[in-house]
């Protein structure tokens, strides 16, 4: 009778895997850090030596934003809140009712933005971050008036160009002033 | 009736596995080595503001950082309290920051395809606490040489 082949039996020493693992573990613990990724991108104008003419625009069609040292808004000339930035951004855009102190349209509307020196960081962003803010609500609810969906990033190039050229993105930032404490 | 025959002890490995753990170091050295984890130490201490319209960094292989913000504890006595510039991985005298910027971007660049050099974005990891000043000259900077995407960078903040 043929002898039956002998079974192979698989003696791998299991011990040494357990330290292979940990070794990976800690490998990945040590050289990655839990990195902030994300942001607000921002496309800076080109660089020109001459200061850009404000002048020929009408007033109605600027929506003057400043921000001191004190990290106070100044909104066309007013004191502002932060809180209402948002909804005036909107309503100066687009201007449902219109106003003649508003926007003519929102093609022609343009945020200006200036700070100070001092001002900080962080109140600088929260300004930006409710401007565009604003105009992510716009373009949403255009969006939806025109395609029936979201606004999103990941939106096919030709509808964001639709939509953006409806409401261009025309945030223009001065020089900022030195009346405060820089640190 | 049939009979049971004993296991006759184990049997002998054919196969020798022990070579097998060495196979597996090969190949966390081989990542170790070809995953360069590019995360700078940082030299400052940045703390982003929250912010609620943000996008994700597409590509880091297409971005590099410029952190902004007051030296970490062990730098403080050489490079002092106020806030400073980190290009990459180490800090830059603020005097030349034309220069020093061209620089670093330039050696992004070179490592970058030339087709893409348009898609190059700079990070903006700034502490909050910082005030614009220092910022504004880091963007005409910016805006002199070229380097026109910019991404400030933020945490997530529920609306």
């Amino acid at each position: 009778m043929a002898r039956k082949k002998e079974r192979l039996s698989n003696e791998i020493n299991a011990g040494s895997m357990a330290d292979i693992a940990f070794l990976l573990l800690i490998f990945f613990l040590v050289t990655t850090t839990i990195d902030v990724d994300k942001g607000i991108p921002v496309k800076l104008p080109p660089w020109s030596e001459e200061e850009p003419d404000i002048q020929k625009l009408k007033d109605r069609n600027v929506f003057g934003v400043l921000v001191n040292a004190q990290n106070q808004l100044l909104v066309r000339k007013a004191p502002a809140n932060i809180e209402d930035l948002r909804e005036r951004t909107k309503e100066f855009i687009s201007n449902p009712t219109m106003r003649s102190d508003l926007a003519e349209k929102p093609t022609a509307a343009i945020i200006s933005l200036k700070n100070d020196r001092g001002t900080k960081y962080e109140t600088y962003l929260r300004v930006y971050n409710e401007l565009k803010a604003a105009y992510n609500e716009l373009w949403d609810d255009e969006c939806m008036k025109m395609y029936n969906i979201h606004y999103s990033e990941d939106l096919p190039i030709a509808y964001k160009k639709a939509i953006r050229k409806k409401i261009p993105f025309v945030i223009s930032e001065a020089e900022p002033t030195s009346f405060g404490e820089e640190n | 009736m049939a009979k049971f025959q004993k296991k006759r002890g184990s049997a002998k490995p054919e196969i020798s596995t022990a070579s097998l753990p060495d196979i597996i170091f090969m190949l966390l050295f081989f990542f170790m080595v070809v995953t360069v984890l590019r995360n700078a130490e940082l030299m400052v201490t940045v703390v982003v503001p929250k912010a609620t319209e943000l996008t994700k960094l597409e590509r880091k292989s297409l971005v590099h950082y410029i952190y902004i913000g007051k030296p970490v504890k062990k730098y403080i006595r050489i490079y002092g309290t106020k806030p400073r510039i980190q290009l990459g991985d180490k800090f830059i005298n603020e005097d030349h920051l034309g220069n020093e910027l061209t620089l670093f971007i330039e050696k992004h660049k070179i490592k970058v395809d030339e087709a893409q050099h348009g898609l190059i974005t700079s990070s903006l990891r700034v502490d909050g606490a910082v005030t614009m000043g220092i910022i504004q000259d880091v963007k005409t900077e910016l805006r002199k040489a070229g380097q026109l995407k910019v991404n400030y960078s933020a945490q997530p903040r529920p609306k």
